[in-house]
């Protein structure tokens, strides 16, 4: 049950949207948001739905796959289509009991659930395609000026690897001993709430105990090779635009510019 | 013999219907008879672990059915904790899996489960710390100042605890040093032949599943590859080669003595067993 998190998760594959730079599609996905915040008119969701649906096919990222993102966060979709479905100010076209809707509620509702299906989906079609280890590289590399103003970008970079490369591991080691507790009866889905909480320390006691331990080994092992934080240090893999960066790029960019001055 | 635990036509996939989709086990099918010590042997990926996560229904299957006594563990699955508690189930490293202020506790957390309390949880959590090897000394101690091998032991007595009628064991004396892995068997030996209980013991070492089952199932490719006394498994060398298993070295020296001219049984398969054949023959004036 827990391997059903799809946060971050990323589908390995061969295409075009694999092997673009990961700073391309960082960017691509900002201009697609600031896109998406400027569309007004059916023409300019249309266009940026259309760009959505070029970018999965290319990226060979199935509806099924970019839709189950969209599950943690459909509550959040309901709850602000239905706040601006009724509180909208307006004309009235339809009232029952206290409720009214408004035209312009039932536009700014609609609008509002566009906006958030195409930035997530959008969101996620860039973890879908770019591993964990290349987006931070990216990130690492995209925030390297923030250097100058004493930001510790590599050590933050470093750290969202870390983490991110540890979540697999962590819900594996979940998973084994919630099985190795079930095993002796642990019961951890039924009760009130504060027996569900008690039942849980038989799962958080091993899980922090070996929590530690790893980041302990880990430091042991990163100290054993000489890491030193960032300073002089080299990657095995340079980031180098390629001429399809900046066809993508281009294409994204006149995205946005084109949604910001026509619609 | 009665079959307390039957395998039929077992088959489980794990992440069905993603692009990481895999088959871990295809059509197993095996039976644990009471009161024996059944080794179960495969190669790295045989399916043993997925197996035996089936035993007590922590995995349903995908396809096919597991019988506990002859009636399906999953027609009720309210009863599965039941099963839980009567098919006694250690995973792989289990010392990563204690958690309470003492041994002791830590020890009674599967009984308590079962709803037991005084004299008669005392007793069990003592009895389970002896059959296990542990100290009684140990007991009042927090788990996490123990050594590796005594955490392995107290995690072992937590299951020991609960006197389940199957004991599962999953690479119980992975990690350990030769002493401590003689020891444990040893213990877990003494165990089967006093409570006469059912043990399963998986591993992937011919030596140790050699010396200690009486019956062996050997797992290959998520299937059930041979079965039979370790006399009878261990004749099929060429089979057990293919699917990258080894026969015991004691065996293998058989086999190449007996190659070589020497009236040597190579079915012999512990090191005690081949010496006193070998001694045998000197004896007889053959060397």
């Amino acid at each position: 049950m827990l391997k059903d998190i799809t946060l971050g998760q990323y589908f390995p594959g061969t295409t075009l949207a694999h092997r673009l730079d990961p700073r391309t599609k960082l960017l691509a996905v900002v201009c697609y948001i600031v896109a998406v915040f400027n569309c007004h008119s059916v023409w300019g969701y249309g266009a940026a739905v259309l760009t959505l649906i070029v970018s999965a096919r290319v990226s060979k990222v199935g509806a099924k796959a970019l839709l189950r993102g969209l599950r943690p966060v459909l509550f959040i979709i309901a709850f602000t289509a239905v706040l601006n479905l009724f509180y909208t100010p307006g004309e009235v076209v339809w009232t029952w009991w206290v409720l009214k809707v408004t035209r312009q509620g039932a536009y700014t509702a609609l609008a509002m659930v566009a906006r958030i299906t195409l930035l997530i989906t959008g969101t996620f079609l860039l973890t879908y395609t770019t591993s964990p280890i290349r987006l931070t590289d990216g990130l690492e590399s995209l925030l390297a000026p923030l250097k100058k103003l004493r930001v510790p970008v590599h050590e933050l970079a470093m750290m969202m690897s870390i983490a991110l490369r540890f979540i697999p591991t962590l819900i594996e080691e979940t998973d084994k001993i919630m099985s190795a507790q079930k095993a002796r009866g642990a019961d951890f889905e039924s009760g009130g709430l504060v027996r569900r909480a008690k039942a849980l320390i038989p799962l958080l006691v091993p899980l922090f105990v070996s929590a530690f331990r790893r980041a302990d080994e880990l430091a042991t092992a990163m100290e054993c090779r000489c890491y030193h934080g960032g300073e002089g240090r080299t990657k095995l893999r340079v980031l180098r635009f390629a001429a399809r960066d900046y066809a993508v790029l281009a294409f994204y960019l006149a995205l946005a510019a084109g949604i910001i001055v026509w619609d | 013999m009665e079959e307390i635990i039957t395998v039929e036509n077992l088959t489980h996939t794990y992440s069905a219907g993603t692009p990481f989709e895999r088959s871990a086990v295809e059509g197993m099918s095996l039976a644990v008879r009471r009161g024996e010590l059944l080794g179960l042997i495969g190669h790295t990926g045989s399916g043993k672990s997925t197996l035996i996560q089936h035993l007590n229904g922590l995995l349903k299957p995908t396809g096919g059915r597991v019988l506990f006594h002859g009636a399906d563990i999953w027609a009720e699955p309210k009863k599965l904790r039941d099963v839980r508690f009567r098919v006694g189930l250690v995973f792989q490293y289990p010392e990563y899996q204690l958690f309470e202020e003492t041994v002791y506790k830590d020890v009674a957390f599967g009984p308590t489960n079962m709803g037991l309390a005084g004299g008669e949880l005392d007793r069990r959590v003592r009895d389970a710390a002896r059959f296990a090897g542990l100290d009684e000394g140990l007991l009042d101690k927090s788990p996490f100042a123990l050594s590796g091998g005594q955490k392995r032991r107290a995690a072992i007595a937590g299951v020991i605890a609960m006197e389940p009628e199957v004991l599962v064991l999953d690479e119980p004396s992975a990690g350990l040093d030769p002493r401590g892995r003689e020891e444990l068997l040893e213990h877990i030996r003494a165990y089967h032949r006093e409570r006469g209980n059912t043990v399963v013991l998986v591993s992937h070492s011919m030596e140790e599943i050699a010396r200690y089952a009486d019956r062996i199932v050997v797992l290959a490719h998520g299937k059930t590859l041979m079965s039979g006394t370790p006399r009878e498994v261990f004749s099929h060398a060429r089979e057990l080669t293919r699917a990258g298993l080894d026969v015991p070295q004691a065996t293998r020296i058989a086999m190449e003595l007996q190659k070589r001219g020497l009236p040597v049984d190579p079915a012999v398969y512990t090191v005690e067993e081949l010496a006193d054949a070998l001694l045998a023959l000197k004896r007889g004036g053959a060397v």
